[in-house]
């Protein structure tokens, strides 16, 4: 469970996050969505301390992060996995290198142990085959699943992802979605995803923290969204063509 | 002010980059690997300008002593003094600062720009140790390049000398044996060693601490290349007043 108090922070004179109040619980899908620029990325990157942040408390457990030494801080993001916008995939190793990255830094386990933990992830997210490959040689697609297979490899018990699924086809994005939920419930993760993936929403969505412009706009689930008045909301989620139809269909059968 | 706070952040990073060290298995394998960029890849352009400046060295030496009461043997002792104190340590060190300077600004910055150093710091590993350390490391191998620059720079001092016809091999060696003192062998030595503090944490800084994309990658390697050389100029300076004089 991690809960967030008050959360502000400002890059010089920009006030990003302007003051965020909320919680993410534990072995559940927790989502982050809102528009481009709406400071998503700056608030997970504030709950992970790569930020400092002027206001406000983040507790893990009850433990706050920042009150932690460099060293005590840095024990704990053991026990985090991330997986970036960008995937940041270490472009000297190759992917399996990269899956057995955690592994090899955080456990005393043998080379060959490793490798079966790193295959065995790489299996959930369809890789079987791409072992031996550097990251540049990966599609933008592969290179977000070994992200991911890098996040969980070490069991954590938090998950952050920052649009895990952006750039990939909705097959694909479908299994990742469902992965990442099924991760959640098996291990009793604390996940928190950044999206602005209708699909997603609808997928794995159990809390869902709307974000528009630094301050939460919304708080609800998959299955309270699309029964909200909340205007920020419904434009956010009406804006796609396929929605808006869906629900002027339902509106039309109910009058 | 920005200087200030630059050097401040400097020397901080030199502190930190010592604290919560990496695992062994791992940063054994990332001392080899930089060992292998940093000396190993090197050895081959070292080799060639050593040999080459070495050789012209001698040259402008020997056309610059045509007066016949200066013994021959000048020219060999002259040759021996500035590769030895000068052009091994000093000249080589600046070319090395774009060679081995930019490599290392370029690949940690561009890891800074493709959050591949969050990442590390999200998992708990002290990122400045991971990378800045073992180039620390396999730069204390950076004298056995100066040795070679060194030795390979006084032969091609001797094939110029004997094949431009300037002097005789015999001339040549018993000039390069003359009053030969060992201190200057430890100065230069001496020297090397802060060069190759200054070649792995210079260009680490300006990597580590860039911000921006690909473009400031670039940039951030040209500022490096200056700054390193400038600090490699002024600490030759102030350590041959201090040991020398
Ligand atoms: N390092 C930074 N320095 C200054 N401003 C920043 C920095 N990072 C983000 N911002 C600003 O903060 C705002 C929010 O950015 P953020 O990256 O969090 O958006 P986002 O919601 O993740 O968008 P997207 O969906 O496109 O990833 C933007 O206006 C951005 O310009
Ligand atoms: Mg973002």
């Amino acid at each position: 469970m991690i809960e967030v108090k008050n959360l502000h922070k400002s890059f010089g004179e920009a006030h990003i996050l302007k003051g965020i109040n909320t919680s993410f619980e534990k072995g559940k899908t927790n989502l982050i969505i809102g528009q481009s620029g709406s400071g998503k990325t700056v608030f997970l990157k504030c709950l992970l301390g790569l930020y400092d942040y002027e206001e406000g408390s983040i507790e893990y457990d009850g433990e706050n992060f920042a009150n932690l030494s460099e060293d005590k801080k840095r024990d704990m993001r053991a026990k985090i996995g991330m997986v970036f916008q960008g995937s940041a995939l270490f472009d000297s190793l190759t992917i399996e290198e990269n899956v057995m990255f955690p592994l090899r830094m955080f456990t005393k386990l043998k080379k060959e142990e490793m490798r079966e933990r790193a295959n065995f992830v790489l299996k959930r997210v369809n890789l079987e085959d791409a072992h031996n490959k550097m990251p540049s040689e990966a599609s933008g697609g592969m290179q977000k699943r070994v992200a991911i297979a890098r996040a969980i490899v070490n069991n954590p018990k938090y998950l952050f992802c920052d649009e895990p699924n952006s750039g990939l086809d909705p097959k694909t994005a479908t299994v990742i979605d469902n992965l990442i939920k099924e991760i959640t419930e098996e291990y009793n993760i604390t996940t928190v995803i950044n999206s602005h993936d209708m699909n997603s929403v609808m997928e794995i969505g159990e809390k869902i923290v709307f974000l528009k412009e630094g301050l939460k706009a919304w708080e609800g689930s998959r299955h309270t969204i699309f029964k909200t008045d909340n205007e920020v909301v419904t434009d956010f989620v009406y804006s796609s063509n396929l929605f808006k139809k869906v629900r002027e269909a339902i509106l039309k059968e109910n009058s | 002010m920005k200087y200030l706070h630059n050097i401040g952040t400097y020397f901080l990073m030199i502190i930190e980059l010592f604290r919560k060290p990496t695992k062994w298995s791992v940063m054994k394998e990332l001392i080899l690997k930089d060992i292998d960029d940093l000396i190993i890849g090197s050895l081959g352009i070292v080799a060639f300008i050593a040999f080459f400046v070495g050789g012209v060295v001698t040259i402008q030496t020997a056309l610059n002593i045509d007066n016949p009461l200066i013994p021959k043997e000048l020219i060999g002792f002259a040759t021996r003094q500035s590769i030895l104190l000068e052009f091994a340590p000093t000249f080589m060190s600046i070319i090395m600062a774009g060679k081995v300077g930019s490599f290392i600004t370029s690949s940690i910055g561009t890891m800074r720009v493709t959050e591949q150093i969050d990442a590390l710091e999200v998992m708990g590993i002290n990122s400045l140790n991971y990378l800045v350390f073992p180039k620390l490391i396999a730069m204390a191998f950076y004298p056995f390049v100066i040795s070679i620059a060194m030795f390979l720079g006084i032969i091609g001092g001797l094939m110029a000398c004997i094949y431009g016809g300037y002097a005789s091999a015999d001339d040549f060696i018993t000039g390069l044996q003359q009053e030969f003192n060992p201190f200057h062998i430890t100065y230069a030595f001496i020297k090397t060693f802060l060069f190759a503090f200054v070649l792995a944490t210079i260009p680490s800084f300006h990597g580590y601490y860039m911000k921006g994309g690909a473009l400031e990658v670039g940039k951030a390697s040209t500022t490096s290349f200056v700054w390193t050389s400038v600090a490699i100029i002024l600490i030759n300076y102030l350590a041959t007043q201090l040991l020398l004089s």
